[in-house]
């Protein structure tokens, strides 16, 4: 249970904006990061942090400009995020990392209760049985975060942002996995659905997950943390544009 | 918890192409592996079809190699092959979408007939079985079974891409490229069309090169993307990598200059 | 001699007497000169190496336009010698216009004797049909053919056909027989039905109409095949396999009729429909008439009663 999940080492992020003469922003200096199984970290910081950028990071959406980020499934070798081929990180979400974010990525006609089933669905190819039961498991999700069934035939493109948050993070979770990363993931939600989801991610962690994640509401983040981390500690000195 | 596979399914080395004095494509290089969708992006001249004419052996490069693993796992260099090999994996292994559907279709025959080509041409010598097999992969691309015998020059623009995608599919080729495969059409039909072409490549673990300047459609599609400029390859990551977090100027103006509807 | 009687030379009186003396003078034999039959003989050799493909040759300019026979003409020219004995039909018939002309001009350039009689030819230049009596290991029969790529109409860049016919790659021919069943519920084509040749090329065996397609599969005659126009020579050695191209569900099928023919009552030989009056009256004769005339000569034979003829020939 102590053995980390997630090392990050001297990582830095910078971001160089060529078409505004070169201006480069330092967003993340030297950071030094674990996670085990069964943790949940929570980052507390204002705005402008880079807390979102962290997550980004271990998640393989941004580039470190420096340092190191390791993550170790259990009973396997540890693997460099930062070099790995793409298939390998490819692999690595598929099964290991998730990421719960702000926005529902809406893939045109398709219908709530799919979207929400397909990372069970793309498992499952051909296998009739295991398509039914894939389907079964994202009503069950749904349900419980209170989508009516009459919605799940429809595509989530005209939901509101609550409800479509809500598909969002049912779609996300639906899979168990060892990493969650969790961007402001209650942030367009009224108290009731937020508690809902913040038990998901208790019962999530309580499984054996660990989470890193990012809450505007601190009550929500004092919740579900087992550790917390000022951003302050990360925070780099501001650079002068060059 | 990587699943290994032994060896990419396409591999490109330092492939270059003149054309007179103009370089086209400057050393591109890159690895596909089965299944994965990988996009091509860039603007007009930055040398995308080239390279996609190069990867499927519509063109020789003056440099580099391409190589592609057989259905039994064997690597070839496809240059090195005779000219017999190609045509013979162009029709079975390989599939190639066109811009222009007129280019990638028999306009004067039925769609019943363009799809049963290529198993026609493999020895297929049934006509109830290639008939039938056809109605089901017109179905298959949402293109109503009763329009079988019907020609392509009655059917509407994305009609004939869907039907090029069927012609191209009915061999469940394992590598299959585009070039375009959205331009040209109305919004709605492009959604369908990319929705379609989402859940093909997903069930039949097509690995899949698509050249486009639309990068909704490579965020959509793709897993990997490339980005060309003037023969070149600037960058090359996972999609969201690429869009999200762009290293190189010419990908930050790229993803910059998208407009946001 | 019923021989010499056979032996008919069917041409009108010439003008001048001298006529052959002076054509004699003036050309070599059969028309074209030497090294011109050389280089259409080593075509005709390449083509017999290699069944059903089309071997291009420097087709000369004839003394007749193209569409006439032009290539079989000159096939006949190169192999022809002087102890051959020529028959030449059209359609089946000794007597139209265009035997007519070809008989006359090998008649006017070699001398050699001609016929009727498909069973005394050795040599058998043909327009659109193949006779009836099957052929000898000892005869050459010449087809005149006016399109020699079997996939014209379908890929019309030649180009491209070499590259398929190189690569074998016949898919496109059975897509038109697909579109034929998909539109008429059967293979429409009735003639130059496509074959494939010695289990390798497919070939256009020139408008035959389709009944006569089975009569070249292990013909023991010698098959040439001449286009002048499109300058091609192809050919079918004796003996070997020539199939017609279909579907296993819908397999190549020959004509039938309902009636004999009319003069000589065959069942097995391919009947011309013949309108006799302004009503719609129709009778069926043999197409070719020397097979007609032998079946009517030997029923005489074994019936001496019966009236003498009443040929309603074309």
């Amino acid at each position: 249970m102590s053995i980390p999940i997630l090392r990050l080492t001297n990582v830095s992020k910078q971001f160089t904006l060529h078409h505004q003469n070169g201006l480069t922003l330092s967003v993340l200096n030297d950071v030094n990061l674990e996670v085990a199984a069964g943790e949940c970290v929570v980052l507390d910081g204002a705005s402008g942090m880079g807390k979102s950028t962290l997550l980004k990071l271990i998640y393989s959406n941004y580039r470190v400009s420096a340092g190191s980020i390791q993550y170790t499934e259990k009973g396997c070798k540890p693997l460099e995020l930062t070099t790995a081929n793409p298939r390998a990180l490819i692999d690595v979400r598929r099964h290991h990392i998730g990421y719960v974010s702000q926005f529902l990525r809406v893939i045109p006609r398709i219908s709530t209760l799919d979207l929400v089933a397909e990372p069970l669905l793309s498992e499952a190819g051909h296998n009739e049985q295991a398509i039914q039961q894939a389907r079964e498991i994202a009503s069950v999700w749904l349900t419980r975060l209170r989508i009516p069934e009459r919605l799940w035939g429809l595509a989530p493109a005209t939901f509101s942002g609550g409800e479509q948050q809500r598909v969002n993070i049912a779609r996300s979770m639906i899979k168990p996995r060892s990493l969650l990363l969790l961007d402001e993931p209650t942030a367009s939600l009224d108290a009731l659905n937020t508690q809902t989801v913040v038990t998901l991610i208790q019962e999530a962690i309580a499984a054996g997950a660990a989470a890193v994640g990012i809450f505007h509401d601190q009550a929500i983040g004092k919740q579900l943390a087992t550790r917390r981390i000022d951003m302050n500690n990360f925070r780099s000195i501001p650079c002068a544009a060059q | 918890m990587v699943v290994a596979r032994s060896a990419p399914i396409l591999r490109a080395t330092k492939l270059t192409k003149r054309y007179g004095q103009r370089t086209a494509l400057i050393d591109a290089s890159f690895e596909l592996w089965s299944g994965e969708v990988l996009a091509i992006v860039g603007e007009s001249g930055s040398g995308k079809s080239t390279l996609l004419n190069v990867l499927a052996a519509r063109d020789r490069p003056d440099a580099g190699t391409v190589e592609f693993q057989l259905k039994d796992g064997t690597i070839e260099d496809v240059f090195q092959m005779t000219e017999a090999q190609r045509r013979l994996l162009a029709r079975t292994d390989w599939g190639f979408v066109h811009q222009n559907s007129a280019d990638g279709l028999r306009m004067d025959v039925s769609a019943g007939a363009n799809v049963g080509e290529r198993l026609m041409a493999l020895g297929d010598r049934h006509y109830g079985q290639l008939r039938a097999t056809a109605c089901d992969w017109l179905a298959r691309v949402e293109i109503d079974p009763s329009r079988v015998d019907d020609l392509p020059k009655h059917f509407s623009g994305g009609m004939r891409q869907r039907l090029q995608i069927a012609r191209n599919l009915v061999t469940r080729p394992r590598l299959v490229f585009m070039d375009e495969p959205t331009s040209g059409l109305d919004v709605s039909v492009q959604a369908k069309l990319l929705d379609l072409l989402r859940q093909l490549t997903q069930q039949m673990d097509l690995a899949s090169v698509i050249v486009t300047h639309d990068l909704a459609v490579a965020r959509l599609l793709a897993h990997r993307m490339i980005v060309m400029q003037r023969g070149c390859i600037v960058e090359t990551g996972l999609t969201d990598q690429v869009l999200d977090d762009p290293q190189h100027p010419y990908t930050q103006l790229l993803v910059s200059s998208v407009l946001q509807p | 001699m019923s021989d010499t009687e056979q032996r008919v030379t069917a041409i009108p009186a010439l003008k001048h007497s001298n006529e052959s003396q002076d054509v004699s003078q003036h050309f070599n034999f059969a028309y074209l000169d030497e090294r011109t039959k050389r280089m259409i003989r080593r075509a005709i050799l390449k083509a017999v190496a290699v069944p059903g493909y089309q071997v291009p040759f420097g087709s000369r300019e004839m003394p007749l336009p193209y569409g006439w026979g032009t290539g079989g003409i000159q096939v006949t020219a190169s192999v022809i010698g002087p102890n051959d004995i020529l028959k030449v039909i059209d359609q089946g018939s000794d007597d139209t216009v265009n035997a007519v002309n070809i008989r006359r001009f090998f008649q006017r350039t070699t001398n050699v004797e001609i016929t009727t009689h498909t069973q005394a030819a050795t040599l058998i230049q043909t327009r659109h049909r193949i006779p009836e009596m099957p052929l000898r290991q000892d005869q050459v029969i010449i087809y005149q053919v006016p399109v020699p790529e079997p996939m014209q109409r379908l890929e019309p860049r030649e180009r491209e056909t070499r590259s398929l016919h190189g690569l074998a790659e016949y898919g496109l021919m059975h897509v038109k027989l697909y579109e034929d069943v998909s539109r008429y519920g059967h293979i429409a084509t009735t003639y130059d039905y496509p074959v494939l040749v010695n289990h390798r090329y497919v070939m256009a065996p020139s408008p035959i109409p389709k009944f006569d397609n089975p009569k070249m599969h292990m013909n023991p005659a010698l098959q040439l095949f001449g286009a002048g126009r499109e300058k091609r020579i192809y050919a079918v050695p004796p003996y070997t396999a020539v199939e017609s191209l279909g579907f296993e569900d819908y397999p190549f099928e020959v004509q039938q009729w309902e009636a004999p023919c009319e003069i000589c009552g065959s069942r097995s030989s391919f009947l011309d429909e013949v309108i006799t009056d302004d009503s719609g009256g129709r009778i069926f004769v043999c197409s070719d008439s020397d097979y007609c005339q032998s079946r009517q000569s030997s029923a005489e034979q074994n019936l001496p009663a019966q009236p003498s003829d009443q040929r309603n020939g074309k």
